[in-house]
């Protein structure tokens, strides 16, 4: 995917698979594809993190590996792990058929069980992968050092059977939701950009695109609604994945228009916390349905 | 001029004037600078912009400081200063001025040293920070480093290899070890699930009603970060500020003259409650806080909304493992809980101590460990 030309051709090329990539994120990517350097995306939940990596495997055609990240995530978890219960049985067939015990076969391909990161790096198909390393600020500092390790020269190593480095790199996306700082080195290795809540043209645009079952006139509501509640100071201000949910509750209801009953019932899919819901309350349904009015009016 | 030598006079340019408005720029990030340079071409800004905020920028934070940066730059007018980090209205250096007669005393007393010394730090172990003098400060420094703060321990989800014969079967140890027995699993091993120190969050307020403690409570914070990796130290005044990084350097003196340029709000108000929310919202909800043993350094004096203190630290409460709550104020004998702030929030709190003194932080460091 080094042949892309310029910025423009990344933001169609996503488009065309319904992602709305602004300036910014569609340089990020470009970049990332033509100096084949991982690209770490920071930003709120729900603003569409994880869904860059699977646009680029649509669009690229490199098959999707993802590898979510969590609190005591290590190497047998992520890299590789040999097949213990397949080299026991193996030991025990070659036992009772009085052959030697040969070590190498024991450690050898066929009792490997390798893990998203070695499939990343010892792919063999045409087309590179677009690994996805999703989350890593929930893994600990060791991982992320063991991490940076494979991304600085793509190369695995087994103690048992040798280097695996990859042909082409495969697409690296690293997401993190920033509850805790990323390690610099890492950083350093990996383009940044840090993804920010849509404005209300590009998020109706997103609905346009991502709910096509929902009307215009709906959808511009919807969008208006959500940006207004991000204005409110809330806990968790609701992400483009909300907006997409919310129209879509909507419309699964029968609405085709958002009215104060309507938000009222369905408020649960766009605000996760009780006093976020009551914040939205207190501050008024009716309100936001008029702060609705203002970029349709603005049109 | 070939391009190539272009794009890396431009980079260099700019990541200078990027160092000089008080960004880190690695000479790294200023080759990868020049290679996006290369592959977007120098004609749009927009391009350009992006192309140093991808390959520069490693905080959303920086943005703003990058933004004026680039706008100069490209307009070339090349002359930006730092933003004016307001000096910090008070010097953290534990030398401030105090009697001096008291340091004629201490030189006429400092005899045989073992002794005295050790005697010396009895006494200071529990004397009251706010009635240190500038040596006795200069003593507890020195002590706080041995001060070792761990948090409780969790069980983790990593296994460590046991020598016991129970828990879950190594599978990996067993077939190494049967190649010793020719293939036959008979030594078998086994894992057990380790154990782990929770993560410590230290909430440090430096308002002006806290100014005598602070200064030795943020040398404590300090030697709790320096000490283990899973500390994570804020200090909460008007504003939150996170002070990890700067508190992280084994120097103390730089290390506490770099939090408090960090800090701009040193010795002012508090706003406990918004700046518990800021902290709930940025970080502590979103995973800081999460199963962590939460510390709050501070007397309770709030010129903010109880209610708002009240509201977060139940938020704060859902989420931690355990908040300790240090207040200096409580040793004094007819303290009672009287401060609004300090009410509200008294309800979400698992650990209510003093802090006043080298044996009370004692006491914080096995309270935290609990």
């Amino acid at each position: 995917m080094t042949d892309v030309k310029n910025v423009d051709e990344v933001r169609e090329a996503l488009a065309a698979h319904d992602y709305l990539a602004d300036e910014g994120l569609a340089t990020a990517i470009f970049l990332a594809l033509r100096l084949e350097r991982p690209l770490l995306l920071e930003g709120e939940a729900g603003v569409g993190k994880t869904e860059v990596a699977k646009v680029l495997a649509r669009w690229t055609g490199g098959e999707l590996i993802r590898l979510q990240c969590y609190e005591g995530i290590d190497a047998a978890q992520a890299v590789y792990e040999w097949d213990y219960s397949r080299q026991l049985l193996h030991l025990r067939a070659s036992e009772a058929g009085g052959g030697p015990i040969d070590e190498d076969e024991l450690y050898s391909e066929r009792f490997l069980v390798r893990r998203p990161l070695l499939r990343a790096i010892a792919h063999t198909g045409a087309q590179p992968p677009v690994l996805l390393v999703d989350e890593v600020d929930r893994a600990d500092d060791e991982f992320e050092a063991f991490l940076l390790e494979i991304l600085s020269d793509y190369a695995i190593t087994v103690p048992e059977l040798g280097t695996f480095r990859a042909e082409t790199p495969p697409i690296v996306v690293v997401t993190s939701n920033r509850t805790r700082d990323v390690h610099d080195a890492l950083k350093r290795r990996c383009l940044y950009h840090w993804i920010g809540h849509p404005d209300f043209e590009r998020e109706l645009a997103i609905l346009r695109v991502r709910a096509p079952g929902v009307r215009e006139e709906l959808a511009r509501q919807v969008a208006g609604a959500v940006e207004a509640l991000r204005d409110l100071d809330l806990y968790k201000p609701p992400g483009v994945a909300e907006t997409i949910d919310w129209a879509q509750a909507v419309v699964a209801l029968g609405s085709t228009t958002l009215d104060a009953a309507t938000v009222e019932v369905t408020l649960g899919t766009v605000l996760k916390y009780r006093e976020d819901q009551e914040r939205a309350r207190s501050h008024g349904l009716e309100q936001l349905l008029n702060a609705v009015e203002r970029p349709e009016r603005a049109s | 001029m070939p391009p190539e030598a272009e794009h890396d006079r431009i980079s260099l340019a700019f990541a200078r004037v990027l160092r000089g408005a008080g960004l880190n720029v690695p000479v790294g990030s200023t080759i990868t600078f020049a290679e996006a340079l290369a592959a977007v071409g120098l004609d749009r800004r927009d391009d350009v912009y992006w192309a140093g905020r991808v390959t520069l920028l490693r905080t959303p934070e920086d943005g703003d400081l990058y933004d004026r940066a680039f706008d100069a730059f490209w307009d070339g007018r090349v002359e930006i200063t730092a933003p004016a980090t307001a000096a910090p209205p008070l010097t953290l250096a534990f030398d401030a001025d105090r009697d001096e007669s008291d340091d004629e005393n201490d030189t006429t007393e400092i005899g045989p040293t073992m002794q005295v010394r050790y005697s010396r730090a009895e006494v200071l172990r529990h004397r009251d920070f706010a009635a240190y003098t500038h040596a006795e400060l200069a003593e507890a420094r020195r002590l706080m480093t041995d001060l070792r703060l761990a948090g409780a321990l969790r069980r983790s989800r990593r296994r460590r290899p046991t020598n016991r014969e129970r828990g879950r079967p190594d599978l990996r140890r067993t077939v190494r070890r049967s190649l010793r027995s020719g293939g036959e699993p008979i030594d078998r091993a086994f894992s057990a699930p380790s154990r782990r120190p929770r993560r410590i969050v230290l909430l440090c307020d430096v308002s002006g009603s806290m100014e005598a403690y602070s200064r030795a409570l943020l040398r404590f914070v300090q030697a709790a970060v320096v000490g283990r990796g899973r500390v994570e130290a804020f200090a909460l005044g008007t504003r939150l500020t996170r002070i990890t990084r700067e508190l992280s350097s084994r120097d103390p003196d730089a290390a506490l003259a770099a939090a408090a340029d960090r800090v701009l709000d040193w010795s002012g108000g508090t706003r406990l409650g918004d700046g518990l929310r800021e902290f709930n919202d940025r970080w502590g909800v979103r995973g800081m806080a999460r199963g962590a043993v939460v510390v709050v350094l501070s007397d309770g004096w709030d010129r903010g909304d109880p209610d708002t203190l009240g509201e977060e630290m139940a938020r704060l409460a859902r989420v931690a493992h355990r908040i300790v709550w240090v207040n200096p104020l409580k040793a004094t004998p007819e303290y009672a809980p009287l401060a609004r702030g300090m009410a509200a929030a008294l309800p979400h709190v698992d650990d209510f101590i003093a802090g006043h003194s080298m044996a009370a932080l004692e006491e914080l460091a096995a309270v935290i460990a609990k």
